[in-house]
């Protein structure tokens, strides 16, 4: 039997279910093979023990990378488990329409869940500010949502490197009834053998993309070829300088102040959320390739676009004990 | 090394992945290491360099400078607290390697944390503050990354700016650190004076330390060979999910946890010992003629065998262990202390095992010295050597051969928590799907009718060592005090209960397994047991000793020279094992391990017999087997 180095194991014949462009021969290095395995042996975990996974989809480059996993994991079955996108209706108009072009090309279920109270309330993040928008129309609907449909895990995207209380993240993050997250009280997590038991009304989190970093999600897209949100491209995009931060206009329910006007500037974004959150930063990067290039002598994080954030120190881990993603 | 590299995109197909752990105590600077590895390595952005700079102002312990260890101590109590109270995982990269750093705090009452860490870490850096030198916690830290299986070390020798760069400090440190480790399995030991504080050999080699000749700490994780780590290991393939989308196909899909397969191997299920052939390894980059460790792949089979979550995939000439008991070192991580007896659900690789027990803990292990002490319960931060029993049989390996297949953790099958953590030693060979009848009257009945405790009295030595004589004269003497003895000798046994057994490997073990069995009955029944075997293998008096409960082994070595027995020869049986006659014939062509803490060590050279027996009995009144009184008087 011939011998061959992992990087030039023979194919011995091409079957690609879902049409992505992908080029004959392609070789991942080590690390990026690593971790999709790893992602890929969590993802089957989940499907084996608990009886209703769904998985979070955000839309964004992580839930991107993270649905390709999910067609690796359980190839050549379908995902056997839907989307779920927790809409707040504030997401750029772009990616929603990927969102079902998606949805519809690969024959997933999608499910889109709004938090009809909040629309009621009239709950927006230009006026009612980003917290209280992102803890009614994210939070308190992801909740409402996995309450509804009644789903025992849900995947998300996140990962130990965007954010310190994120570090110490567990992979499987156990949830008590309420989708409460108690960090002093975080089951052990050894090995690879995840402790996936829970009772009625408890719920897990499952981190499928824990250990990866966000540059292996862009070298790991580049390489694969993974569609992404065309915002993440740089292009002409209509924008407004405000607390430091270019927010694009992407309708006209962002109302400008007198002195502002929308200029068309180069721009894209590194992370993507509700429009009037995001920051975007201005870049000449058109292709995966260029973004790559682009973070190599990037000064800022990637969270650094994200209003959300610097409300205050420590604001993420409590955002995530009241059950935010 | 220029340092712009760092943060390097070139990633070449070699770029593989590093994880690793740090361990330290509060202040030997472990998280200002790993700050000051993401700063070097420039995975520091700016915006998280100034919020960094006002947290130093609120929370820093180092004045005006910006205090790195803030980076990394993410839970708010940590940082009002200024202590690691979690595990964290960072991450940086170079252009040859990434790393993950698992980043565990040093205290006692967290060894649960640092097991954690140190379960998937391939290398361990050890902090120790030159100033202080090796401390207990430095040997708490090696023994627990011994345990679970880390074979690199670097001591890294912090704050050596502090002791003015002398390399008399750093080379007093580093032998004592290998003097103790030396008894604990680690393949590689790699010293490195550094200062976190200050970068001295960290990402450069430092100018004050000229007197060093090695590697700065970051060329020494980016170049360290850790692919012979897992080269050669036996295929082992757990399953986790049976994919069938339609009639025609069905696949198992699992990651190869070491070894590799190719289509048309012949593979078994441990478990069940159906055998079959690998007709397909697909994955969705297309099929693949062979899969290697670390792969995660979906494989079917050429017959339709019955294949489910938990079988193990493995090859016929390399089996895993298959067993409903085996003997472990358990972690315990609750605060509800382990009680042997009680029942947990285990989770060992994808088997889900939904009730078992620690039917005994041999010992438990001073993390801070190494040694064994006896132990009822496991407590929380407790690591004890456990025989453990489960309902249903497992597929494994020991923890030694196979980290995946030798791990398991134990959950409380209540409260779901996970509660302890396991490394499995070896299988105990115990009948398997038999209940206990339950017994109304126990030993503890029987033997206090008899005014004695009841035991097993093991004699082992060479043929010829004078087992049989002293063993005989220990029989007399007790039956004389009116203790009721019986007397088991491996000659006698192998002419009616084992005339089926010869002097192979297999045999032997057979042999030991049969009498302990008896002795075992015997000490139900209340009787001192005097066993007379040869019994070359530790693993086997093991066993037996497993059998009884604590204290009711008495391993007596009878020690006697191979010389010395071969002259003595009172069986003619060295003359024609020497001449060829006896093949497998202990001390001549077969091995004999001696026991390395016997209870009672009989030296046969300079003393009779009679002084021996008598050293056996005062040794059994010391452990209150019998009471040096006259019942005939009474």
């Amino acid at each position: 039997m011939a011998t061959w180095s992992r990087g030039e194991r023979p194919r011995m014949f091409k079957m690609n279910a879902h049409g992505n462009t992908k080029p004959e021969t392609h070789t991942l290095p080590r690390h990026l093979r690593r971790l999709e395995a790893e992602s890929i042996e969590i993802m089957r975990d989940v499907v084996a023990e608990f009886s209703k996974p769904v998985m979070l989809y955000s839309i964004g480059k992580d839930s991107s990378v993270m649905l390709h996993l999910a067609l690796k994991a359980f190839y050549p079955a379908k995902v056997p488990f839907p989307l779920m996108h927790v809409d707040t209706t504030w997401k750029f108009r772009e990616m929603i329409s990927f969102r079902d072009e998606m949805a519809t090309r690969l024959g997933i279920k999608l499910i889109v869940h709004v938090n009809q109270d909040g629309i009621e309330r009239g709950i927006n993040p230009v006026d009612s500010g980003p917290t209280l928008h992102t803890q009614v129309m994210k939070t308190d609907a992801l909740k409402q949502a996995l309450d509804l449909y009644g789903f025992d895990a849900a995947f998300g995207g996140a990962r130990r490197d965007e954010e310190k209380s994120r570090a110490k993240e567990r992979i499987f993050s156990f949830r008590s009834p309420g989708h409460v997250w108690d960090p002093r009280n975080q089951r052990p997590e050894l090995w690879n053998l995840f402790n996936a038991r829970i009772r009625k009304g408890e719920t897990m989190r499952v981190f499928a993309m824990s250990n990866w970093t966000e540059l292996d999600v862009w070298e790991y897209i580049m390489l694969e070829r993974i569609p992404l949100v065309p915002l993440y491209f740089a292009k002409r995009r209509p924008v407004v300088h405000r607390n430091g931060t270019l927010i694009m206009v992407d309708d006209d329910r962002l109302h400008l102040a007198p002195n502002e006007t929308p200029e068309l500037k180069m721009i894209r974004f590194r992370t993507l959320g509700c429009y009037p959150l995001s920051g975007a930063i201005e870049s000449d990067a058109t292709t995966i390739e260029d973004i790559v290039a682009e973070m190599q002598v990037a000064k800022m994080s990637e969270r650094q676009g994200r209003l959300i954030d610097t409300d205050e120190a420590a604001s993420m881990e409590k955002k995530k004990r009241e059950g935010y993603f | 090394m220029d340092t712009d590299a760092l943060r390097g995109f070139t990633s070449t197909d070699s770029k593989d992945q590093l994880r690793f752990i740090t361990c330290g105590s509060v202040d030997d600077g472990k998280s200002t290491l790993i700050g000051r590895l993401l700063h070097d390595s420039k995975m520091i952005y700016e915006d998280q360099l100034q919020a960094l700079a006002r947290d130093s102002v609120k929370h820093g312990t180092t004045g005006d400078a910006i205090d790195f260890a803030l980076l990394v101590d993410g839970l708010e109590a940590e940082r009002e607290q200024g202590i690691t109270i979690d595990v964290a995982y960072r991450f940086f990269t170079t252009p040859r390697r990434s790393f993950m750093v698992a980043d565990t705090p040093g205290h006692e009452q967290y060894t649960r944390n640092m097991a954690t860490g140190a379960s998937n870490a391939q290398l361990a850096v050890i902090l120790i503050d030159a100033r202080k030198g090796v401390l207990v916690q430095t040997k708490r830290h090696s023994l627990i990354c011994s345990l679970l299986g880390i074979r690199h070390v670097v001591v890294a020798v912090n704050k050596i700016d502090l002791v003015d760069y002398r390399k008399e400090v750093f080379d007093r440190i580093v032998g004592d650190y290998v003097a103790f480790a030396s008894n604990l399995g680690f393949t590689s030991i790699a010293a490195i004076p550094i200062s976190a504080r200050y970068g001295d050999n960290i990402i450069n080699r430092s100018g004050s330390t000229d007197w060093y000749r090695g590697s700065c700490l970051l060329d020494y994780l980016e170049s360290i060979d850790m692919q012979s780590e897992t080269a050669g290991l036996p295929f082992r393939f757990p399953v986790q999910w049976v994919n069938r989308p339609n009639l025609d196909f069905r696949g198992y899909a699992g990651t190869v946890v070491s070894g590799s397969i190719a289509v048309g191997d012949e593979i078994i299920v441990a478990a069940s010992h159906r055998n079959s052939r690998v007709k397909q390894i697909v994955t969705y980059d297309g099929e693949l003629a062979r899969a290697e460790a670390g792969d995660a792949v979906t494989i079917t089979l050429s017959d339709e065998i019955d294949v489910s979550r938990g079988d193990i995939l493995a090859q016929p000439t390399e089996r895993p262990e298959v067993a409903d008991q085996f003997a472990a070192r358990v972690i315990w991580m609750d605060q509800e202390a382990m009680v042997p007896g009680r029942s947990y659900a285990f989770r060992i690789g994808t088997q889900s095992i939904a009730s078992g027990s620690i039917t005994a803990i041999k010992y438990k292990i001073d993390v801070n010295t190494g040694t064994h002490l006896a132990a009822r319960t496991l407590n929380l931060n407790e690591i004890g050597f456990c025989n453990i029993t489960i309902a249903l049989p497992a597929t494994f390996d020991p923890y030694e051969a196979n980290r995946r297949t030798g791990s398991f953790i134990v959950i409380d099958r209540y409260s779901n928590r996970t509660v302890g953590a396991g490394m499995i030693a070896f299988p105990l060979r115990r009948a398997t799907n038999i209940a206990w009848q339950p017994l109304s009257l126990g030993k503890k009945e029987r033997a206090a009718l008899k005014h004695q405790k009841p035991c097993i009295i093991w004699f082992t030595g060479l043929s010829g060592a004078g087992k049989s004589t002293i063993a005989n004269l220990v029989d007399q003497k007790l039956f004389a005090m009116s203790n009721h003895t019986v007397l088991l000798d491996g000659d006698n046994l192998r002419h009616g209960l084992n005339r089926d057994l010869g002097f192979t490997e297999a045999d032997r073990v057979e042999n030991i397994r049969r009498a302990g069995e008896v002795a075992k009955l015997m000490v139900d029944s209340g009787l001192i047991v005097i066993c007379s075997f040869i019994s070359p293998h530790k693993a086997e008096r093991d066993m037996v000793r497993d059998f009884v409960g604590d204290g009711e082994f008495i391993e007596v070595f009878v020690d006697t020279p191979i010389d010395e027995c071969v002259r003595r020869d009172p069986k003619g049986l060295y003359y024609k094992a020497k001449s060829g006659k006896i093949k497998n014939f202990t001390g001549i062509d077969a091995p004999y391990q001696p026991p390395s803490a016997p209870e009672v060590h009989l030296k046969t050279l300079d003393q009779q017999p009679e002084q021996l027996a008598d050293t056996v009995l005062s040794c059994l009144v010391t452990r209150g087997i019998i009471v040096l009184t006259n019942r005939t008087e009474h």
